[in-house]
């Protein structure tokens, strides 16, 4: 009935570990948060969300956590009998099995012909266990090796600012640089251009959102950089 | 008895407290925790592979604690590298951060937490604790509660909060005795607990008590240190 009355913060605070969120049982914990009799707590650092009766906590920091459907840029770091195993940044490396590589691998062949040590793939997450045993295909659109250009990294929580709303910020980096731009979810962006100094302006770009994401109207403070630094 | 403390301070008080988050640019997670004199880096690595493999859980992860001082931080230069006392304080360390964490989610892989005493002057295991649990916050590993730490214990036949080096020191009217406590003040649990020289039961509960007192306030700077992170950057 009354759900307000019982939530001791405002929607989109920053919230600690061990804070106390809301008391009483109108509303439900999420990620991120837990029950302990009358009270939900918060058991990370980051932004609550209220969203209806379901309280969460979106976390700002720390290492990637996989999930299913997740587009994600990782290394080939090692190679067994059925498969590849990848680097995506999370805790566990990513299976690659021979069954969701594009081409037709035959028994006993050498598999770092289709993907050698090192080498960098566009991949999907197609599977994450409990026990976070992660799958990947390279089997669906856009999904490749990748060469030349460069990668850079930031903080996995950060990415949605970078894409922005139905992709508005990565397209308008694109079109003002001219680069070829893939985000994954894990953080790593992956940019090939013309020339080094467009590819130099989109890393100067995703860089300045990652710093500062928090700032209301980071779109147009974008746009400036981009435009300054097509002109010269 | 004593009727004053060598440095001035009132028996319940403690130094000058000070907590930062985010000093180290290469780790995960990182914080600093100043008491007085004791300076106390801790660095968070991870959730990140397990080796050697047989060290790994397959049905949640480990947390590896690494207590070290630097060769700088005391008067007399400390010989690098691991001891005896730097093993015992990294497992102590390690048994109080465990209670609060909820690594369930990190299965067959470790996050490692390093703790750098920069400058000592006592109470670094507790420094350390707090840099500690302050970091794995920042790292975004799910916990139930900041843990905070304080030393108590007897000082020239007084219960004192926080020993500085020189209290420690003190010999008159039956030694220095010091109480390193963690203590998680959601649940109101203590999660470390050691004892160094002699002391009453009625000594002791009102140590635990004023200890208790400190660790509150030593939560509401580690929760301000956390919330400034965010707050610089929106603005």
């Amino acid at each position: 009935m009354n759900e307000e009355t019982n939530l001791l913060i405002k929607p989109r605070e920053v919230v600690v570990p061990g804070q106390v969120l809301a008391k009483g049982m109108d509303n439900l914990p999420s990620d991120g948060t837990y029950r302990e009799g009358e009270e939900i707590i918060s058991n990370k650092l980051g932004l609550v969300n209220v969203d209806g009766r379901v309280i969460k906590v979106i976390s700002l920091t720390g290492a990637y956590v996989p999930k299913e459907d997740d587009i994600v840029i990782g290394k080939v770091v090692e190679i067994g009998f059925s498969g590849w195993f990848v680097d995506v940044g999370s805790a566990n490396d990513a299976n690659l099995s021979l069954r969701d590589v594009e081409d037709y691998v035959e028994r006993g062949a050498d598999l770092t012909k289709y993907f050698d040590f090192d080498e960098i793939l566009i991949a999907k997450v197609v599977k994450v266990t409990r026990f976070k045993s992660i799958d990947i295909t390279m089997k669906a659109q856009g999904l490749r090796k990748i060469k030349g250009g460069k990668i850079i990294e930031i903080t996995p929580s950060k990415v949605p600012r970078v894409i922005g709303k139905q992709g508005s910020m990565i397209s308008m980096i694109k079109e003002h640089t001219n680069c070829e731009i893939t985000v994954g979810q894990n953080g790593r962006v992956w940019i090939q251009g013309s020339n080094v100094e467009d590819e130099i302006l989109a890393t100067k770009a995703i860089m300045k959102i990652e710093s500062s994401s928090h700032v209301n109207g980071l779109t147009e403070i974008i746009e400036t950089l981009l435009k300054e630094g097509t002109k010269k | 008895m004593i009727d004053k403390r060598p440095d001035g301070r009132k028996f319940e008080e403690m130094r000058k407290i000070e907590g930062k988050v985010g000093i180290v640019k290469r780790a995960d997670g990182s914080a600093m925790f100043k008491i007085g004199d004791t300076v106390a880096i801790a660095a968070v690595h991870g959730p990140r592979v397990l080796h050697p493999r047989f060290l790994q859980d397959p049905q949640k992860g480990v947390l590896r604690c690494n207590y070290d001082m630097a060769t700088f931080s005391v008067s007399d230069r400390k010989k690098p590298g691991p001891s005896r006392r730097s093993t015992e304080i990294s497992l102590v360390t390690e048994k109080s951060l465990l209670p609060v964490l909820d690594l369930s989610m990190y299965p067959s892989s470790v996050i490692d937490v390093f703790i750098e005493i920069t400058q000592a002057n006592a109470g670094t295991r507790c420094a350390g604790i707090v840099a500690a649990s302050m970091a794995l916050a920042h790292a975004g590993i799910p916990m139930k509660d900041l843990v905070s730490a304080i030393s108590v214990g007897k000082v020239g036949g007084r219960v004192v909060v926080d020993l500085d080096k020189e209290e420690e020191d003190l010999e008159s009217f039956g030694g220095p005795t010091d109480i390193p406590i963690a203590y998680t003040p959601k649940n109101g649990e203590f999660t470390l607990l050691q004892l160094d020289g002699n002391i009453t039961k009625e000594e002791f509960i009102e140590a635990l008590k004023l200890g208790r007192e400190s660790c509150k306030q030593i939560q509401k700077e580690q929760e301000r240190a956390l919330k400034e992170v965010y707050k610089e950057k929106g603005k």
